[in-house]
């Protein structure tokens, strides 16, 4: 049995623990916002928190999770009001959208980190690929909820 | 403390609520209601469905794959409409209904950059006709004279009264009532069309409730992986199924054709058996099959006398003539189009019915791909398209419904297939490679008095569509070079068809993405030679061509066309129609001192007559951008006795952010009868704008892709 804490939720599960991350959130709690991109921790699609560090679940054994707090983008707002979802929103970022709920967890890491991120910060630390290239809208939007969350 | 194993959740998710049990209605986009199956409203038509709150449902024939149909779409019929966009959600259209009511949806597939150009028309006019309904309805409940009445922003009123009601009110009534004869809106009178509008799936996809394919969870389901032969054309002789049948939660192993699918409660428990499994192939000769033999075998066949495409005055005779005459070849790859979610198809195979989820391209190709599978007529198969991570081309073939469906026949039970990512970039269609060779004669005074070309490229369409390849040529391997638009009165163009055992398919702007880089590179090698600069170059030969000559004044202006740059630092331009739209730009490049490569800046001027949403429109630009320059820099499959050698993310790389450019897109609408065109266009000037640079400060011409293998040091 693994213990597992994702998204303030415990789980119990009868899982091999060599099982990575990824496909235990996917297929055996069917949280299917975090994506399979590559499986090689090159792309990023699979990024969630384990106690606010982004972390890649496809490389990331279950066990090592489990005494961790996990976060899923299923749990980073109830109703997208995260300030970086706002501003995913407002600058209409998501093309095809596979890669984002990767980006979105990297960027709000980023901002916990780095709460006004330069270009080269963002360029350091926003390392997960987008196939449709929408890195300069998903940069635009990293500004502007390091501003909104200034704000606030 | 829920205790949750995989069994259990089986048995329990029938029942479970909420967003992530996708039972049987297609997944529906907008704010309204995202995931809710659109129900108790009346439906106007086909297209259109209207709830008594108010709440308007438009059909989307076209799969949203990250280029806004589902948004640009709904925009077309909700101003015809007169909706409140607000209002508005979108959700698929039923590709079975199509089957079985005559085409209702009229062309499902999307490619092509079509589908605003291709479906405007009618969509306007379902709008209009729902509108008129609309009206009708409400001038009947008020007994009063249509002619009367008119339609704006959700409701309809009557002019001499002022009444008003909502279309949520009228709509069951307008469902019933028939009108004749409407017409659609001139494009002066479009007020939503034209509108930067955002989109209505961006809100699903910052959160993860977006369905694609893979998030596709049915009461019972179960998981495949595949292991295919390492080489595309091999077979499978044997495997050991004993070996791994006891590997927790494997379930059983499906032969095909050209694999073993290995079945089981989790995909990771489903791939950790198939790696395992002990296979053995039949490979055959392609075991021995090398990507630079093959490219030499392309560069060969360019001296051999290929297919007329165009012939127009005396090349040859006046290349002899020639004062000067300058010759190159120029060769590419393969590509894949390495779509960010993997391919993977769900199906639940039932008594007389086959339901299969997946993101594809083409919802109607995939159902007949299903229904051959199965054996059960088309009408009896359900094709649910959800959103697409990624299409480029590569989901408009059916490849892995049709293999899901076998799978899924076998095992009884629904079945969710996945290629991993490396099984995905082996499985063929890719985009063509190609040699194409070209040679320009000047008179004594430089002007450009004889071209010709020949090119030699994987087929595409030899493949699916045999008769369209006409005369020994493949319309889509030569888009771009039999349309050149160069000015000059000796002509002579060829093509030769040069298939190997890989596959070749649509590749994001498909001709032009290997053309547009030869070609326009080429124009700057006769700029050259001329001793011309390559912008005032393509504006003496376009001079016939007033929409590319404005759009070239516009990237000239915009992009500071001739401004001094610094030592290392160079702009380069190009120009190319795609699919019919106009996109040209300059790229600003810098060598380092050490020979690193940075690709600073890219401005594009784009013409596509007129613009649905200029919103997603930049944005497809944009994205076009970025997946150009990523097969510009990287792009390259490489094959070694047979097997792609390039298989995953590490070796086949991807334009990160840190090395994206500042992008900055205009447009120079000429307005006409042309609309949109906008997801391809994008891509195919970035090779040869960028290369264009890199010769100015190298002093080297790049006559291959990809650029990374070329050593850079400043001239
Ligand atoms: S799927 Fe984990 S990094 Fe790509
Ligand atoms: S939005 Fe499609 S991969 Fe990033």
């Amino acid at each position: 049995m693994i213990r597992l804490r994702i998204n303030g939720q415990d789980h119990e599960l009868d899982v091999d623990p060599a099982t990575p991350l990824l496909w235990v959130l996917r297929d055996n709690l069917n949280l299917t916002g975090t994506k399979y991109g590559c499986g090689i921790g090159q792309c990023g699609a699979c990024t969630v928190h384990l106690n606010g560090q982004p972390v890649r679940a496809c490389s990331t054994p279950v066990s090592q999770a489990s005494s961790f707090e996990v976060v899923t983008i299923e749990g980073l707002s109830k109703d997208r009001s995260h300030p970086v979802q706002q501003a995913w929103i407002a600058e209409d970022v998501p093309q095809c959208g596979y890669c984002q709920s990767g980006q979105i967890m990297a960027a709000v890491s980023l901002l916990k980190r780095n709460a006004r991120p330069s270009d080269a910060d963002i360029d350091a630390a926003m390392t997960n690929i987008c196939r449709c290239g929408t890195y300069t809208r998903i940069r635009a939007a990293i500004h502007k909820a390091a501003a909104m969350m200034g704000d606030a | 403390m829920t205790r949750v194993t995989r069994r259990r959740f089986i048995q329990s998710s029938a029942t479970a609520a909420g967003g992530l049990m996708l039972a049987f209605h297609v997944p529906a986009f907008g704010k309204a209601k995202p995931f809710d199956a659109a129900t108790g409203g009346s439906e106007i038509n086909a297209w259109i469905l209207i709830d008594p709150d108010d709440t308007i449902t438009i059909r989307v024939a076209q799969s949203e794959m990250g280029e806004g149909v589902m948004t640009s779409l709904p925009m077309i019929v909700a101003d015809e409409l007169e909706a409140d966009f607000k209002n508005v959600r979108a959700e698929y259209a039923d590709a079975n209904r199509s089957v079985r009511e005559g085409g209702v949806y009229n062309r499902m597939l999307t490619g092509g950059s079509s589908a605003v150009r291709h479906s405007r028309p009618y969509l306007q006019q379902a709008g209009a006709e729902a509108r008129e309904r609309l009206v009708k309805a409400a001038a009947e409940r008020w007994n009063v004279a249509p002619a009367e009445c008119y339609a704006d922003y959700g409701k309809v009123y009557h002019r001499p009264t002022r009444r008003s009601i909502n279309y949520g009110a009228v709509a069951a009534d307008a469902a019933k009532v028939s009108v004749a004869g409407v017409k659609i809106k001139s494009p002066r009178d479009f007020d939503l069309i034209g509108l930067p509008t955002p989109r209505l799936d961006v809100p699903e996809k910052v959160d993860g409730s977006a369905v694609f394919g893979m998030d596709v969870r049915l009461p019972g389901m179960v998981y495949a992986a595949v292991v295919h032969c390492p080489v595309l054309s091999g077979t499978l002789r044997g495997f050991r199924f004993n070996a791994v049948r006891d590997k927790p939660g494997v379930i059983a192993a499906v032969r095909l054709e050209r694999g073993v699918a290995i079945v089981a409660e989790t995909f990771w428990q489903a791939k950790t058996a198939a790696e395992a499994l002990p296979i053995e192939w039949d490979i055959g000769e392609d075991g021995r099959a090398f990507s630079d033999s093959m490219q030499r075998d392309f560069v060969a066949a360019l001296d051999k006398e290929g297919a007329l495409v165009d012939n127009q005055g005396k090349a040859a005779e006046t290349m002899d003539l020639a004062d000067k005459v300058i010759e190159s070849q120029y060769v590419v790859p393969y590509l894949s189009h390495a779509c960010m979610e993997p391919l993977n198809c769900t199906v639940q195979v039932s008594p007389g019915r086959i339901d299969v989820w997946a993101g594809v391209q083409d919802p109607l190709s995939a159902l007949k791909a299903a229904a051959e599978t199965a054996g059960v007529a088309p009408e009896n198969v359900y094709v649910h398209n959800c959103f697409l991570g990624g299409g480029f081309g590569r989901r408009s073939h059916p490849d892995y419904v049709r293999e899901a469906v076998q799978v899924a026949m076998e095992v009884g039970q629904p079945v969710q297939m996945i290629w991993t990512r490396e099984e995905d970039s082996r499985q063929g269609q890719y985009r063509p490679m190609a040699a194409i060779r070209f040679k320009a004669g000047f008179d004594i005074s430089k002007n450009l008095i004889a071209y010709t070309n020949h090119s030699v490229t994987h087929s595409i369409l030899s493949g699916i569509n045999p008769d369209a390849v006409k005369n020994g040529v493949d319309p889509t391997s030569v888009e771009g070079l039999s349309n050149m638009p160069y000015r000059v009165a000796n002509k002579r163009i060829t093509h030769t068809i040069k298939n190997t055992y890989l596959s070749a398919w649509f590749w994001r702007s498909v001709g032009s993405s290997q053309n547009a880089f030869a070609l326009e590179c080429f124009v700057d090698e006769m700029a050259t030679a001329a001793g011309m600069d390559p912008l005032h170059f393509r504006k003496r030969y376009l001079a016939d061509r007033p929409e590319m000559l404005n759009v070239l004044d516009q990237l000239a202006q915009k992009s500071g066309w001739g401004k001094r740059m610094a030592y290392g630092s160079a702009q380069g331009m190009a120009i190319h129609e795609c699919f019919g739209t106009i996109c040209a730009q300059v790229a600003e490049v810098t060598v380092t001192e050490k020979g690193g490569l940075t690709v600073d800046r890219i401005v594009s001027v784009v013409d596509c007559g007129n613009l649905v949403n200029p919103m997603t429109a930049e944005e497809q630009i944009e994205s076009g951008i970025v997946f150009g320059l990523t097969a510009a820099l990287y792009g390259k499959l490489t094959i070694e006795n047979g097997r792609v050698l390039e298989t995953n993310f590490d070796t086949y790389r991807m334009l990160t952010m840190a090395e994206t450019p500042v992008i900055e897109t205009h447009f120079a609408l000429s307005g006409g009868d042309k609309w949109g065109g906008i997801g391809e266009p994008g891509t195919p000037p970035v090779a040869p704008a960028v290369c264009n640079a890199l010769y100015r400060i190298t002093g080297r011409r790049i006559r291959s892709l990809p650029i990374k293998d070329y050593y850079l040091s400043r001239a």
